[in-house]
């Protein structure tokens, strides 16, 4: 592999890696703002509304970050993977395209009615809107996984000299790929969005301020990040675990570090993958279980890494380790943080005033991001060598007239933009939180009295 | 069926520059137009609710181009990796500096990014011209439909070796730039009143003569630069029509423009960039990106996607057109009229 696709891998990783800590955000505060909406109109309670309002600042703020983060990630098909681009172009840029067609227009239509509408229309279609939105970024959410997961297994093809098209659109569309995919990267996102509100709630109680709203976001933040924490591992993870077994066994054997061949393979808690001696280092193994997971058979065989020739095999065997083993172990800490704050929950509303696990919640914050991020380099990387599962090698997709100067003048780019653009995010965030849900109130008030929106009373007279 | 999708395709890129080009018009003119807090706050509030669905449509449009024309997207976006990539950032951070210019209370930070939005937009019209020039004068294609171009070499279009930037693609450049400040300046009088509407029409007045000169020049460069233009035009007289609407959208710009009919102004600005934008489309076709050595070209026919995949597409394409059209009409109805000192939009 040259330097150029080396520097054009790094590229996507980072501003895809980086793109995707936003949309976990929004995708699973989207669904956070409807249930606090939802509430709000059940319950007639005006601090639902106002906390519904306030985490749609923190929303809008990731969204644009997310906007603007995501539009280098269509461009560089085109810009570092030419070759791959017209090779695949006529099957990954339908779902693609129907993401701009069919998620984008909806999300930036319905957003500005959630931000800027409440008044105009009322209630109900605030609440409307609140729902577009959401559904909006999961359905975005979907055409992305749905191309992620024909790289993955791709289906719905003929080759067509040294091109592939498309023969069956329904197929590539219900890619049997996509559900435990999608299923464990939306649950993911929830979790995200459910581990900061509660993060946030928890910082207020333990502060003594906005204490009212520091109960209502630790209550949803809990009890939302209970439940989804349980399908990321049960059965989301599990299905995905299969069909990785199934399709890509040697992704699964570099997930464990599993070097050879074994009957009632062991699964590994700690260790080092070290490829030169073909073995894991200070190795800490559970016996049999990985072939129960796997098979649900406690003496199965699992392929190890020896039973691929080389070039088939994952090139960076050591990170995806690592990855996998981050996602899975963060993600196993994440049910018990979440369960015993229920069972205080439950116990009295002890929670709110049990000081060691407000301190967990609001420490556990970033945590969640870091699995997501780690998720999604454990089937990239496993992905590899190749770009399109069994098609087209990684090396063979890349943009073959880039040389490796003008890559790196770009990566390095997007770095320093990159670095400032995280810095405003943290800085207007955290400001934005601290100021708590009550700031902005009483302007909103001001406005209501005048009337709402004057423009729309007088503007189509304005012209003469 | 692939010249459908080029027609198609040409539409979607025309509704982005019409809609995102009058917020980045918004952007040119944000330093002269506005002078105080308030009148920058105006301006942003008048493009606030709307900026980032206007930019959907590129996002959409390269969607759109990718799956249809897999070959031409390819060979272009990787071709043109420097320009693209520099593009990419000004996007991010013009549109960075519209939501964050009013999140801190200090004139500094606001000056700074008013400072950012001016010139994010302004080299975005100038890029966003060149690129289009780029697209007609030619690129040095390889048999394998492949290139690569520098931003700059010896900036002389009829090189074997041509940049991004020479006199011709840069001269497009600035005719984009004025063209945009017609229309933005057009847009920001029909969203303002005051003091604010009154310097809008003026940046107006002034833009309109500017543009007329440049669009006169660069059109008798583009007839020297790209010879296919004149046999195409030749070929098929009746694409005259699309010169025809762009030259009166023009008058019609100054007509209204001297009459203070903002929105008519802002109309026929659209007519005149939408009958420039066909005319280069129509003037180009049957390429979609011609080459240096014409028998390289990429063409409708040699750059497109499969049958089956440009029917199927055309299906949810339709039903996603159509959706994004209500919603756009139904975002603008409710943003209509002028944009005022209260703060009914939001954080701007």
């Amino acid at each position: 592999m040259d330097l150029s696709t080396i520097l054009s891998r790094v590229q996507f990783a980072f501003t895809v890696g980086y793109h995707y800590i936003f949309p976990q955000i929004t995708m699973g505060l989207a669904f956070l703002i409807v249930l606090l909406k939802t509430l709000y109109l059940i319950k007639k309670d005006e601090r639902y509304n106002i906390s519904a309002r306030f985490w749609a600042k923190i929303f809008a703020t990731s969204f644009v970050l997310g906007v603007v983060t995501g539009i280098p990630m269509e461009f560089q098909f085109g810009t570092n993977w030419a070759r791959f681009s017209a090779y695949a172009g006529d099957i990954i840029a339908q779902t693609l395209a129907m993401e701009g067609a069919f998620a984008f227009f909806l999300e930036s239509a319905f957003l500005g009615v959630f931000l800027f509408g409440e008044k105009v229309f009322g209630q109900r279609v605030h609440w409307l809107a609140a729902v577009m939105v959401w559904l909006g970024t999961w359905a975005s959410g979907a055409f992305i996984v749905a191309s992620n997961a024909w790289m993955q297994h791709p289906v719905g093809y003929t080759i067509a000299g040294n091109r592939l098209h498309i023969s069956n659109y329904w197929e590539v569309l219900l890619n049997p790929w996509i559900f435990p995919q999608y299923l464990h990267t939306m649950s993911g996102a929830v979790i995200t969005g459910a581990f900061i509100m509660a993060g946030l709630g928890a910082y207020y109680l333990l502060a003594r301020s906005h204490v009212d709203y520091g109960r209502i976001f630790v209550t949803l933040g809990v009890i939302v990040g209970l439940i989804a924490s349980v399908i990321q591992l049960y059965p989301s993870g599990d299905l995905e675990g299969q069909q990785v077994a199934k399709y890509q066994p040697a992704k699964l054997a570099a997930f464990e570090g599993l070097f050879h061949t074994e009957q009632g393979a062991g699964i590994v808690i700690l260790g080092q993958p070290n490829t030169a001696t073909g073995q894991l280092d200070n190795p800490l193994i559970v016996p049999k279980v990985l072939s129960f997971l796997t098979y649900r058979r406690w003496e199965a065989v699992v392929k190890g890494l020896d039973a691929f020739p080389p070039n088939q095999r994952p090139d960076s065997i050591e990170l995806l380790y690592y990855s996998y083993h981050i996602m899975v172990g963060l993600g196993t800490f994440f049910i018990p943080i979440m369960g015993v704050a229920c069972l205080l929950w439950l116990w009295k509303r002890r929670l709110f005033t049990t000081r060691w696990m407000l301190w967990i919640l609001m420490l556990a914050t970033p945590f969640p991001i870091i699995a997501n991020t780690a998720g999604w380099f454990t089937t990239e990387l496993g992905r590899q060598p190749w770009i399109i599962y069994g098609l087209l090698p990684t090396a063979q997709g890349s943009s073959a007239n880039l040389s490796a100067g003008n890559v790196l003048f770009t990566l390095l780019g997007f770095a320093g933009m990159y670095l400032l653009l995280g810095l405003l995010y943290v800085v207007l965030s955290v400001t934005e939180a601290l100021k708590g849900p009550e700031s902005g109130e009483g302007e909103e008030a001001e406005v209501v009295e005048e009337g709402g929106l004057p423009g729309l009373a007088t503007g189509t007279v304005a012209e003469g | 069926m692939a010249t459908l999708w080029f027609i198609l395709v040409a539409f979607m890129l025309t509704m982005y520059v019409l809609l995102d080009g009058f917020d980045l018009g918004a952007g040119i003119i944000h330093l002269m137009a506005a002078r105080t807090d308030q009148e920058r706050r105006l301006i942003l509030r008048a493009i606030g609710p709307v900026w980032d669905g206007n930019e959907v449509w590129i996002i959409a449009a390269g969607g759109t181009l990718f799956f249809t024309f897999p070959v031409l997207y390819a060979s272009s976006f990787s071709g043109f990796y420097l320009p693209l990539c520099i593009v990419l950032w000004l996007l991010m951070w013009r549109g960075v500096s519209i939501e964050l210019r009013s999140r801190v209370p200090s004139p500094v930070w606001a000056s700074f990014w008013d400072g950012m939005f001016f010139l994010g937009s302004t080299l975005l019209a100038i890029f966003y011209g060149a690129a289009l020039a780029n697209v007609i004068r030619g690129v040095p294609l390889d048999e394998h439909g492949v290139f690569f171009e520098p931003l700059w070499t010896d900036f002389n279009p009829f090189s074997k070796t041509p940049g991004i930037l020479d006199w011709y693609t840069i001269l497009i450049g600035l005719m984009a730039a004025s063209t945009l400040t017609m229309h933005g300046s057009a847009y920001i009088a029909r969203k303002t009143d005051g003091v604010l509407n009154e310097r809008a029409r003026r940046i107006l007045r002034i833009s309109w003569p500017i543009t007329i000169l440049l669009t006169v020049v660069s059109t008798i460069a583009t007839f020297a630069v790209q010879p296919q233009i004149y046999a195409s035009f030749n070929a098929r007289p009746w694409g005259a029509i699309f010169p025809l609407v762009a030259f009166i959208g023009l008058l019609g710009v100054g007509h209204f423009a001297f009459r203070n009919r903002d929105l008519a102004a802002f109309f026929s600005s659209c007519a005149f960039i939408a009958g420039m934008l066909a005319s280069s489309a129509f003037g180009l076709y049957p390429d979609v990106l011609p080459a240096v050595n014409p028998a390289h070209s990429l063409t409708v026919d040699n750059a497109s996607g499969s049958p089956y995949g440009l029917t199927v597409g055309l299906v949810w394409w339709l039903i996603g057109i159509v959706l994004a059209v209500i919603y756009f009409v139904f975002t603008y109805r409710l943003f209509w009229g002028k944009v005022t000192a209260k703060g009914e939009y939001g954080g701007y």
